[in-house]
């Protein structure tokens, strides 16, 4: 069986909700770099910590584990709250 | 089409698209590779994914994300989906789905986990079981796009039956060297007896640090949070190692 260690498998990452994230951004909001309000550890959104999965996402911070942002899909609207965040830093062209 | 993404959303870029699967061929005994024909597709880049939704007659809906295994570009689409033995979506796909038939994609989708094959940087590929998609991916991009960036892939399964894509990956491919890193069972006389990966698989099959590859990583999330904390106790900046986890699969 799997050793100890292996048994954190509990959440995906925050490639898992680019889906959702692009029904309601006009660019990739997961290559964006986002600053977590708690321990301002920078990073793109594609390493947040996310769990559960459709229609309800936790992102947290890989560093100290705050939630960064949330994501509910209902069926008329896109919640977003993002009050784990300083800031996101939006790659362009 | 049920519950049309987003209204009034200017460009329709993230429309949902009917696919056609054309045909489906078995890559191992639990995983199988989808072909579909999706008119208007935009195309996508090597490590995208795409959002899959499939409903009911009685008009329930249920979606999934899945890697796109194909190489980047085209209307035609492959995903390689691994069976999830109690799941709801994937016994329909491996299994019960013919071609013919109907699902509808979103996407593509996820701008981090990519290869662009305008990058000079060698590149390390890191697979554990199906986190090989993605990756399979961006060999074939490269191939397509007749690259010359030099790939290692080190590919971490359970035993020689549950390699995905062997043949295409046996073959001699310049410039692209396959390892396979058997955890349980090894195929007879190989020198590796069976184990998980360790930092040493990465140092004899990997690139040095100091050549600064491009490092994806990808596979179930505790394989990748080992195999990602090895690449940079192995001196890769970490943001060099671009990571991509399987969680709890919902099947």
């Amino acid at each position: 069986m799997a050793i100890p260690d292996d048994q954190r498998d509990d959440f995906t990452d925050g490639n898992a909700i680019a889906g959702p994230l692009a029904e309601i951004f006009a660019v990739d909001v997961t290559a964006a770099g986002s600053r977590c309000a708690h321990c301002g550890r920078t990073g793109p959104v594609a390493e947040l910590r996310v769990y559960g999965r459709a229609p309800g996402f936790v992102a947290r911070c890989p560093g100290c584990d705050h939630v960064v942002l949330r994501l509910v899909r209902s069926r008329d609207a896109v919640w977003l709250d993002m009050r784990g965040t300083v800031s996101l830093s939006i790659p362009v062209d | 089409m049920a519950g049309a993404a987003v209204p009034g959303r200017l460009g329709g870029r993230l429309r949902w698209h009917a696919a056609e699967l054309l045909e489906r061929r078995a890559e191992s005994a639990t995983a199988a590779t989808l072909v579909f024909a999706v008119p208007g597709w935009p195309g996508h880049l090597a490590g995208q994914h795409v959002d899959v939704r499939l409903t009911a007659e009685d008009g329930y809906s249920t979606q999934r994300s899945y890697s796109i295994a194909s190489a980047s570009g085209g209307e035609r689409v492959e995903l390689t989906v691994q069976l999830v033995a109690d799941g709801e979506v994937s016994p329909y796909l491996t299994d019960d789905m013919m071609p013919g038939d109907r699902v509808e994609f979103r996407g593509p989708v996820g701008g981090w986990f990519v290869w662009r094959p305008e990058r000079p940087e060698p590149v390390l590929l890191v697979a554990g079981g199906s986190g090989i998609v993605p990756l399979m991916s961006m060999i074939r991009t490269r191939r397509e796009a007749g690259s010359r960036v030099p790939f290692r892939l080190v590919y971490s399964v359970r035993s020689p039956d549950d390699r995905l894509y062997a043949r295409e990956l046996g073959r001699e491919s310049p410039g692209l060297d396959v390892t396979h890193v058997y955890t349980r069972r090894a195929p007879d006389g190989r020198g590796r007896p069976p184990g998980r990966l360790t930092p040493d698989d990465l140092v004899r099959h990997g690139w040095p640090a100091d050549f600064e590859p491009d490092c994806f990583v990808c596979g179930p999330t505790g394989f990748v949070e080992k195999a990602a904390a090895y690449l940079v106790l192995l001196g890769h900046a970490s943001g060099k190692v671009r990571t991509e986890r399987f969680g709890p699969s919902g099947g």
